[in-house]
């Protein structure tokens, strides 16, 4: 009886989750064709689809996307080559970590973005200073959820694997890696969400080449239709990388 | 005797150490800018922090400096409120929270960022586009844990207050806000870290009269060490604010557990 009733639930849910998504369409529909929103604030629905038909047929996403990806992929490599093995090392001593974590997360707190014209004055307008940045910024979730990981090992189960016999190889391959993989992962995968907003943002804000750079420049054009359907395409690609990297990080997880 | 060993318990004590390492990095900043690097891109920190007089005598920075301070602000109080209303509106009844939830957690994860023209083309390049972008990044962390700080609420207690005869407001003054405070608080601190992300996205991204302006107009002509004060400011700036949210989240999160 009860199940019954929280299917219906289920089904009055999805119904009234349904009923918002059409009637934002229909209300943009309406508002575009019959009250004359202007086209330039608000294009119509079906231009942008024509718009994004026309973007995915004639595959000119791809230049921007690759550049976007190199620099995603390139500044998340650093940051957890860098992250992991500094938080590592500080991890080892619970003097060192008393020292260092409070300062990496007091500056985690500040927004890292606001160097991005000093990391343009650096770097140049080219990919170099995305990288950087987008390094920086997801260097933090990184090293923070690196220390904690390893920190919270508790000190039996390294005392007993000494007293077994461990050597220090065995010891963080067989103990230490395990307790503290499912915290790194986390910490991986917010440093990912960071790095891809740092540098689609930096890319907005100041660059040469990227998504970030393409929305931008066709709102400059007020090509709005055009710029609708890249955000919807580019919020498609965030959506599917974070998805991805969020099923990565629940199948490593597993023990 | 003694003394010694006070002065090594000083020394070994973390605080210590931090402020070391914290003098260490500007060391090596100073050493590297002021023979390593070309000073068209970095200046030593001396230099910067000598400069902040004139940084602020600039014509145009005090009043940037008012009108960011004015954005984060506005922002903040608009995201509490709103993110409050909709929170309570959302969590209070399972029906609207399984219906609804979905569709928060859904926007939460979109990067605001790529919706950013958007928001120029429909508020300007004034201060309104900035606040309301902070105020889009910052509402989603403060939905999410009133939400969650609403859900925790034992029912025993609301049907308490119900059998004896508490009205809709009196169980919302009473019963619900007490309850929520510790984890309001947490969504305020995680909201102040949005709004200012937020807002700086968009006064780098385009500004007529906020600090954007001033940081493009110092790249621009190379000018590393007014930049680096004014990107110090902000900075401090960013930090006291989040020390004040993180504060007071301390202060009237203590009553829970005597």
């Amino acid at each position: 009886m009860k199940n019954r009733r929280a299917w219906h639930q289920g089904i009055a849910s999805r119904l009234v989750q349904a009923a918002f998504l059409l009637g934002g369409l229909i209300l943009w529909f309406l508002a575009t064709t019959r009250w004359g929103v202007n086209q330039l604030l608000l294009p119509k629905p079906g231009i942008v689809l024509q718009n994004l038909a026309d973007i995915l047929a004639s595959g000119e996403f791809v230049g921007d996307l690759l550049v976007t990806l190199t620099e995603l992929a390139a500044a998340f490599v650093i940051a957890t080559i860098a992250g992991t093995i500094l938080g590592y090392a500080i991890s080892r001593s619970r003097y060192a970590i008393s020292v260092f974590e409070p300062l990496l997360s007091g500056i985690y707190a500040i927004p890292l973005i606001l160097f991005l014209p000093l990391y343009v004055l650096f770097f140049g307008l080219g990919p170099a200073s995305k990288i950087a940045l987008g390094a920086t910024i997801s260097f933090f979730p990184i090293v923070l959820n690196t220390i904690a990981g390893f920190g919270q090992v508790e000190r039996s189960l390294v005392k007993a694997s000494h007293a077994m016999g461990a050597s220090d190889y065995q010891l963080f391959r067989y103990v230490l890696l395990p307790a503290a993989r499912p915290v790194i992962l986390t910490g991986l995968r917010m440093g990912f969400t960071v790095a891809l907003l740092a540098i689609i943002g930096s890319e907005a804000i100041a660059s040469l080449a990227g998504l970030g750079h393409r929305i931008v420049h066709l709102s400059e054009g007020m090509e709005t239709a055009r710029m609708f359907a890249y955000i919807a395409f580019v919020v498609a690609i965030a959506v599917i990388l974070n998805a991805v990297v969020s099923g990565l990080e629940a199948r490593g997880r597993r023990p | 005797m003694a003394r010694p060993g006070r002065i090594r318990r000083i020394i070994a004590a973390p605080g210590f150490a931090r402020v070391g390492v914290i003098v260490a990095m500007f060391a090596v900043w100073e050493i590297a800018a002021r023979w390593f690097v070309d000073p068209l891109f970095l200046s030593p920190p001396s230099r910067v922090i000598a400069s902040l007089g004139t940084v602020l005598r600039t014509p145009g920075v005090p009043a940037a400096l008012q009108v960011t301070l004015l954005e984060l602000s506005a922002a903040f109080a608009l995201s509490v409120v709103i993110g409050l209303v909709v929170g309570l509106a959302v969590g209070l009844q399972s029906f609207s929270r399984r219906t609804f939830m979905p569709i928060v957690l859904l926007l939460y994860g979109i990067p605001q960022i790529t919706i950013l023209p958007l928001f120029i083309l429909y508020f300007g390049i004034g201060p309104a586009s900035k606040i309301a972008f902070g105020v889009s990044h910052g509402i989603f962390p403060i939905i999410v844990t009133v939400v969650a700080g609403v859900q925790n609420l034992k029912p025993i207690l609301l049907l308490s207050a119900r059998s004896m005869g508490a009205g809709r407001w009196q169980q919302l003054r009473w019963v619900i806000f007490p309850h929520m405070i510790p984890t309001l608080f947490t969504g305020m601190r995680l909201g102040m870290t949005g709004v200012l992300l937020g807002v700086l996205l968009a006064e780098l991204y385009v500004s007529t009269a906020g600090i954007g302006y001033f940081t493009t107009l110092f790249t621009q002509n190379f000018d590393p060490t007014k930049l680096l004060g004014l990107i110090g400011m902000l900075a401090t700036m960013a930090i006291v604010l989040n020390q004040v949210v993180r504060r007071t989240e301390e202060k009237f999160s203590k009553w829970q557990t005597p």
